[in-house]
């Protein structure tokens, strides 16, 4: 895949230069902040892709009814929008909308059977690749055949359902910081888990609440702020990076232990790519101790040694006491 | 001589069953492990009653510090000019040499002087200083959405954690060498049925 940049709309580049402009001679006593311009990728099908931005890339759009011959303004409905910025920061930026859209997109208005058109799904384009081997899609397609997502709803349920391909980002590979990576993965869940509107689409079930069913968990805004859902949710699968198999509620883990204790679950989850890249110290949990928080896993070994000796010498101290007062 | 009054003796054993419920769950806390082994309490089980013990020692030491200000007992725990180091070097060697050649207490107990200064320096650490640090941390563990996310570059719950457990460490060391040390009274046992009676027993 080339990543090369993304590159502003003409009338953002305008817009940056006159306030570039005028930001070198501000008022009398006005400050006005450094903008600085962090924006490198450049799509190379950004002209293509402007033609379906300029009515999907904003709430509001705007044609031409010829049989009327009148201008009309329509907003466009929520889930067909699709921002600029976020499609141009996502995994697929590089693309052209028509890599997988069907060019006939380019005709407005969009014919009908279009609707019909049939949606690729990851393995599709990222199954028997070998750029993509390392990245075990065919495992992951495989766990997730398994999951309980798969089994209640095999025909509603995609990859997209989690994965947005407009705006999906990798995330715990390409992280520096670990809690935005917690939260952007847990918004995933929640995007459906915390939403009945979404929920309903793919389940029967009446109500959805996520703090009531977690109500068993101590310091629960820690733990959801700490660490991800699919921490508990999931079967943990040593070869691919992120388990997919999301397991039924009833399977998920509830023992404190699996994570709080020295071999931590965590660090087979949520620390397993970090523990491979910055393993320090020559502790095995080293990440836990350098970047978090949880009791049991955060042992320190000398300091265990140390206390074990400041204990021994005290209790040697008092035998030698005691054997002192009793000769 | 009756030394120990009633509320003293009565926060003294809520204070010792309450710090070993907290040294056991704590220490269940810290070396759980994914097997349960029949000396460690369970995590959630560590969990709760750690915290519950934990609000009742909180509870218990407002007791302790507001006796102390409202009663005589609070004197025995006030530093002055008249305590010195070298008292306590004076105390330290009876403990370490003197009491095995038959010398006589240098410090002996009276109702002005419960403590000796050794014992005073200690239990002021421990009350004063220990304690209240370990209070505050804790709470700071209880609810971690009140400690500073990083300090100096270190997550402020590592820190936090890092007090917690080495001020529980300290005290533990204190409450072996205190029960130790009680044995030291005119009988092995006399020191340990005065906490119960109230009265001390001379040597």
């Amino acid at each position: 895949m080339k990543f090369s940049g993304f590159r502003f709309p003409g009338c953002i580049i305008l817009a940056f230069m006159i306030s570039t402009v005028s930001s070198g001679s501000p008022g009398p006593g006005l400050q006005l902040p450094e903008v600085k311009d962090t924006i490198s990728y450049v799509s190379p099908f950004h002209e293509k892709n402007e033609r379906c931005f300029k009515c999907h890339g904003q709430e509001m759009y705007e044609y031409t009814n010829e049989n009327l011959g009148i201008q009309v303004k329509a907003n466009m409905c929520e889930n067909r929008i699709m921002k600029r910025g976020d499609f141009y920061s996502s995994n697929h930026k590089s693309f052209s909308c028509t890599d997988c859209h069907s060019e006939d997109y380019l005709n407005f208005p969009h014919p009908g059977q279009l609707r019909m058109e049939q949606m690729y799904n990851c393995i599709d384009c990222h199954g028997g690749d070998e750029k993509f081997a390392k990245f075990h899609f065919e495992e992951i397609e495989a766990e997730y055949k398994q999951s309980t997502h798969y089994k209640l709803e095999p025909e509603g349920f995609t990859c997209w359902k989690c994965h947005n391909p407009h705006t999906y980002r990798i995330s715990i590979r390409n992280s520096s910081n670990l809690k935005e990576t917690i939260v952007y993965d847990n918004t995933i869940c929640l995007n459906c888990h915390s939403d009945y509107s979404r929920f309903q689409l793919l389940s029967e079930r009446e109500e959805i609440n996520i703090l009531r069913t977690h109500d068993w968990l101590p310091n629960q805004a820690s733990h959801f702020s700490n660490v991800r859902c699919i921490e508990c949710h999931t079967k943990i699968n040593d070869s691919i990076l992120v388990s997919h198999l999301i397991l039924p509620k009833e399977e998920a883990v509830k023992r404190c232990n699996e994570c709080h204790s020295k071999n931590s679950m965590l660090m087979t989850s949520l620390y397993k790519f970090q523990a491979k890249e910055q393993r320090r110290d020559g502790f095995v949990n080293g990440v836990i101790l350098n970047e978090s928080y949880v009791i049991g896993a955060n042992r320190n070994r000398y300091l265990n040694i140390l206390s074990l000796l400041i204990f021994g010498i005290a209790v040697l101290i008092i035998g030698v006491h005691i054997y002192f007062r009793t000769k | 001589m009756y030394l120990y009054p009633i509320w003293v003796r009565l926060w003294h054993v809520m204070n010792a069953v309450l710090f070993i419920i907290l040294i056991v769950t704590g220490l269940s806390m810290q070396y759980t492990d994914k097997q349960d082994y029949i000396l460690v309490v369970s995590f959630a089980r560590a969990v709760k009653w750690h915290n519950i013990a934990a609000i009742l020692l909180i509870i218990n030491y407002i007791i302790f510090v507001t006796g102390n200000i409202v009663s005589e007992n609070g004197r025995y725990y006030r530093i002055s000019k008249k305590d010195s180091f070298s008292d306590l070097g004076r105390q330290l060697r009876f403990y370490s040499w003197g009491m095995f050649k038959g010398e006589k207490h240098p410090f002996p107990v009276t109702s002005e002087r419960k403590f000796n200064p050794l014992q005073k320096f200690t239990y002021v650490l421990a009350m004063y200083v220990a304690l209240p640090l370990l209070i505050i941390s804790g709470l700071g563990l209880m609810f971690p959405e009140t400690i500073i996310n990083r300090f100096l570059g270190v997550s402020g719950l590592i820190l936090t954690d890092v007090l917690h457990i080495t001020m529980g460490f300290c005290l533990t060391l204190f409450m072996l060498i205190h029960i130790y040390t009680c044995t030291l009274g005119a009988r092995p046992s006399s020191l340990f049925k005065s906490i119960i009676s109230g009265y001390h027993e001379s040597e």
